[in-house]
């Protein structure tokens, strides 16, 4: 009955969105979607991590950025179309996941999250110095031709990024209420008593890394196309990376809602802001929230609903 | 399937702090052993030494199942669970933000529980009714008896050969270290287990054992071939009593 109801609202927002396109032909509004959809897979790739499994990190700007110049280099070495460049950069971060979480995953807490940080500094640097795909000079691309039904390009980009989001939100999901998760949720709690349960820790932590990798990933590589120019100082952006923190904290970090609901109201506010009053004025906007949040509501706003719920059935 | 454990000279320790010298124990298949001892003379070491969350700087842990010999010095407590030996942790362990369910099927990770999830689910109901009640409760807000409980039962939904109780008694108010013991061995005839316990209460735990060892500063001062054994030694009273 649940499940149903999930497939049924994932299928009617995908329509909704291909609506969208036959209705709406100001592009503005499509470039504000693409931008929200963008943080909502990060904030459900840095919860897989963050919040399922309780390892805070500051690298996820690393594997967007990361994602991105996948598709930069294998467009402009192999010109492979975007479904593939998505996958390929998917794969990529995947196995970065992969290998970092097995370098820094006997790290914790704090350890851990300046390893990230750390990590993310050494991929700027790397792609800064590789000049195949612009060093520090960026990179410009240029946008494939419109295909299918689609009556601009920015739409077609935006459907593929409300597929991709579809996507992460239902893997999420299943991650969450899978054995999967309640494992993650038992590493969170009490690491070393859910070693002692039998639960597979470095296994699991490591399926964490690579799913949050591949989201990541998955995330960045569009950003080329939808953009059209990247260099590394705005792939790696610590903004970035402070959103998909941010997100999914003002969400509720414990189900797979939390995110999704915190990128859409941030993110929501952040355009609203950008557009009417300035585009500084919405990182002090995100720094107030998370702050109201983090001392006032510490599960996020799916907890407080939980909490509440809990009261009325009392 | 009857698996003996035996530890055979094991020297343990943290850092330079060495705690475990020339311990050497063993359980036969179906026996009840306990390990006596007051505070900080290595009973829980030992325990972690099994379960491979410390690895013993020497001497030998191994299991013997039918005629093979599995060694448990360098594996991960992962992979101890696997071989059917179960743990009751020192101080519960659950996890606190979890549900009584959750934390219940924590405990049947292993391949060899997946199986038997809903039998064993309903057998620790059984065993511990409220539990049942409480399946939907948050463990971290029951009482000391009840999260005592679901850590029983959350070591018997891996399905185990071998149980681990390291001080069950730890916190808990003396009617209820009582009927928690008595569960222990209840629950050892009804699933056939083998079971290692370290505990301090020792009226309590002499009740249910059929062997057991004193262990003092970390060497094993007496071994008793039976409870009576066990009740009746002086060195007990000298060193375990401080009579």
């Amino acid at each position: 009955m649940k499940i149903s109801a999930f497939w049924v609202v994932v299928v009617a927002i995908f329509v909704g969105g291909l609506v969208l396109t036959e209705v709406v032909d100001n592009e503005y509004y499509f470039t504000a979607l693409y931008v929200i959809l963008q943080a909502t897979i990060m904030a459900i790739a840095w919860n897989i991590l963050g919040g399922f499994t309780g390892y805070v990190n500051f690298g996820s700007a690393a594997f967007f950025a990361v994602g991105a110049y996948t598709s930069i280099a294998l467009n402009k070495s192999l010109g492979l179309p975007l479904p593939l460049l998505i996958a390929a950069a998917a794969i990529v971060c995947g196995l970065i996941g992969l290998g970092v979480g097995y370098l820094t995953l006997r790290l914790k807490g704090v350890y851990f999250a300046i390893a990230t940080l750390a990590m993310a500094i050494v991929f700027e640097t790397l792609i800064t110095n590789w000049a195949y795909v612009g060093g520090a000079r960026g990179a410009y691309i240029l946008t494939p031709e419109t295909f299918l039904w689609f009556k601009s390009y920015i739409q077609m980009v935006f459907i593929v990024m409300l597929m991709l989001a579809l996507t992460a939100v239902a893997i999420s999901r299943m991650l969450n209420s899978s054995r999967i998760g309640r494992g993650l949720a038992a590493i969170r709690d009490d690491e070393v008593a859910a070693e002692c349960a039998g639960v597979p820790t470095l296994r699991l932590k490591l399926i964490s890394t690579t799913v949050m990798g591949a989201l990541m990933g998955v995330a960045g590589a569009p950003y080329p196309f939808f953009v059209t120019f990247v260099d590394p100082v705005s792939a790696f952006n610590l903004f970035i990376a402070v959103n998909a923190i941010a997100m999914p904290m003002i969400g509720g970090t414990a189900h797979w809602l939390g995110p999704v609901i915190g990128a859409l109201l941030v993110g929501t506010t952040q355009e609203i802001i950008t557009v009417n009053v300035s585009s500084e004025l919405n990182i002090l906007l995100v720094g107030i929230m998370l702050v109201l949040f983090i001392t006032l509501a510490p599960q996020g706003i799916v907890g407080l609903w939980l909490k509440y719920w809990r009261r009325r059935k009392k | 399937m009857a698996s003996r454990l035996v530890a055979s000279h094991v020297e343990a320790g943290y850092g330079s702090v060495r705690v475990l010298h020339d311990v050497s124990v063993n359980v036969n298949a179906g026996e009840t052993v306990v390990l006596l001892g007051s505070n900080g003379n290595g009973k829980s070491t030992l325990i972690k030494c099994i379960t491979g969350i410390v690895q013993p700087t020497s001497g030998e842990i191994y299991l013997e199942r039918d005629g093979a010999r599995i060694d448990l010095v360098g594996k991960s407590p992962q992979e101890v669970v696997d071989l059917g030996i179960a743990l009751v942790p020192e101080g519960r362990r659950l996890f606190p933000k979890l549900t009584v369910e959750e934390n219940l099927l924590l405990g049947a990770f292993r391949m060899g529980a997946r199986s038997k999830i809903d039998s064993n689910l309903a057998f620790v109901f059984e065993a511990f009714p409220p539990l049942r009640e409480r399946r939907n409760q948050l463990a971290g807000n029951m009482s000391g008896g009840e999260q005592q409980m679901v850590a029983v039962a959350r070591a018997l939904m891996s399905d185990p050969e071998i149980l681990l109780v390291d001080e069950p008694s730890v916190g808990l108010a003396p009617i209820l270290v009582s009927r928690m013991i008595a569960k222990i061995k209840e629950l050892k005839d009804q699933r056939h287990l083998t079971v290692l316990m370290a505990e301090q209460n020792f009226n309590q735990a002499i009740k249910i054992a059929d062997r057991g060892y004193i262990i003092v500063h970390g060497q094993i001062e007496f071994e008793g071939g039976s409870a009576a054994d066990l009740r009746d030694n002086d060195m007990i009273k000298q060193y375990y009593l401080g009579l």
